[in-house]
């Protein structure tokens, strides 16, 4: 049905989308749910950086911090002060698991930059696992920690009563749109650079000597999308510590 | 995009994120992925730059603490030494005044032991000059006698030397 | 161009999507334009509402990434 699609571009084979295909690293077979595919091995390849990252940097444990510790001790204390400041103290505890979040969103974003490589943050598969794990972990800790008062956050007491049923409508449709738009903001996100990127690279394949404009073009994109990258990475962590103070933080908000 | 069209990846060719015969497989490596990232954090690197970021803090403290214990063993090094200058000092005025009564007494000491010379041997030359006038006023009387008695002999009167002597001697008291 | 219909409303549809995005870049340029003129006037308070900006963009570049979205939706998966 999609055959279309290179016809309508006039004959250039510009296929936007195919880098996203997840396929199998070994073989051709069928994907079942264990089979090692690219996004196994680039989530595998994301581990290891993490672990290069935070783990070999910081074996010597120095006072006066190498290269790459200060690098280690920069992603803690920024995730660790946005944990404090937007979660409150109380949603320290989970510090390990925003930083979790943090560290594969961001890098599996810039991993994803290096060409050829696969970007596993443009699947909606991975990006709504994540999300749902934040709705999910967010509405069970909340219902734990506040019990029924929980349900208090879509009963806006600060509105003139008539109003409230109504704000508690749209409270509540907002809150179970969370996880759509938390998930398909990141991949979108992601999906949306690489595709341009892939559109820039189908022209310069086909213009010759001026594709030296294509290529500035993708250059220039692509420092685009480094910042893109971290903003993402950056935008996700936060609104989840945003929801977490919900389920943690005082009742005020 | 039906060029790499192999049958079962059909569902895949629009967008392949949203072929979900991929999924559970996504899911699954996704959620191991999610597993190991989170017992390395939470293990590993995380309590470790957390024991390096506190090291930090408390050895910055001790070493801003040492820094001003320094400082004030610096201060107090500094009185010490103005205190030890200060003494100094007052010990070389003492020593210098002493050496000063030292050498006063020894002066004072051979200017008396001078004086008591001089003045011995002022006495003695007084006695020798006394002496010596004595012997000369002697001498004077004795030569006065001597004419006296000549003169009264050559005058042609007898007298007696005993007369002679009373009156020279009246004559030279007077 | 063999009269396929269907077809071309899809293509219609995606480029009548990909206008969303420019409510976005409205959206996000109000907000990036606004903490600006606010932090030009209370440059010392700027550094604390780095988070709320991001946030606020978030917020409003997803709506615009849902339509960027449903255009892709309709080129490739209709």
């Amino acid at each position: 049905m999609a055959t279309n699609g290179e016809e309508a571009a006039g004959g250039l084979k510009i296929e936007p989308m195919e880098q996203f295909t997840v396929k199998p690293l070994f073989g051709d077979g069928p994907i079942e749910w264990y089979t090692p595919t690219n996004v196994t091995l680039w989530m595998a390849i994301a581990v290891l950086a993490l672990v290069g990252l935070l783990v070999l940097s910081t074996r010597r444990r120095a006072i006066v911090p190498s290269r790459g510790q200060s690098v280690a001790e920069l992603f803690y204390g920024f995730i660790h002060k946005m944990v404090e400041d937007v979660a409150g103290h109380e949603g320290l505890k989970f510090f390990p698991y925003v930083m979790t979040l943090f560290m594969f969103i961001f890098l599996s974003n810039i991993l994803g930059l290096i060409p050829f490589s696969f970007t596993n943050t443009t699947q909606i598969a991975v990006t709504a696992t994540l999300a749902l794990l934040v709705f999910f972990t967010v509405t069970i800790v909340g219902f734990i920690r506040k019990g029924p008062g929980f349900l208090a956050m879509f009963w806006v007491s600060s509105a003139p009563l008539a109003l409230r049923p109504i704000l508690a409508m749209i409270e509540i449709i907002s809150y179970f749109v969370r996880p759509l738009s938390h998930s398909v903001r990141l991949s979108g996100n992601m999906m949306a650079g690489h595709a341009v990127i892939k559109v820039f690279a189908g022209f310069a394949g086909a213009m010759g000597v001026a594709s030296v404009v294509p290529i500035a073009a993708i250059v220039a994109i692509h420092g685009l999308e480094v910042l893109v990258a971290s903003v993402q990475a950056y935008v996700f962590t936060i609104l989840t510590c945003v929801y977490l103070r919900d389920a943690v933080g005082d009742a005020h908000h | 995009m039906a060029i790499d069209a192999t049958g079962e990846a059909e569902a895949a060719e629009g967008m392949p994120q949203l072929d979900f015969s991929t999924w559970p497989n996504q899911i699954f490596w996704l959620l191991v992925t999610l597993v190991v990232i989170y017992f390395v954090l939470s293990r590993i690197a995380l309590p470790r730059i957390a024991a390096v970021l506190a090291d930090r803090k408390s050895t910055i403290t001790n070493d801003l603490a040492a820094a001003e214990e320094l400082k004030l063993r610096a201060v107090e090094a500094e009185k010490a030494y103005n205190d030890a200058l200060a003494s100094a000092r007052t010990e070389a005025a003492k020593i210098v005044a002493a050496a000063k009564a030292e050498i006063q007494k020894d002066l004072d000491a051979a200017s008396a032991k001078a004086d008591a010379e001089i003045s011995a041997k002022a006495a003695e030359s007084e006695k020798t000059i006394a002496a010596i006038r004595d012997g000369a006023a002697a001498a004077v009387a004795e030569v006065a006698r001597d004419t006296a008695a000549e003169l009264v002999a050559a005058l042609g009167s007898t007298v007696d030397a005993k007369t002679v002597t009373a009156a020279v001697s009246a004559r030279l008291k007077g | 161009m063999e009269g396929d219909i269907a077809e071309m409303g899809k293509f219609i549809g995606a480029g009548l999507a990909t206008m969303g995005l420019g409510g976005a870049g409205i959206g996000v340029g109000h907000i990036a334009g606004n903490f600006l003129s606010g932090a030009l006037r209370n440059p010392s308070a700027a550094p604390g509402q780095m988070a709320n900006l991001f946030v606020g963009i978030a917020f409003a570049e997803a709506l615009g990434i849902f339509s960027f979205l449903i255009a892709l939706l309709l080129m490739f998966a209709v």
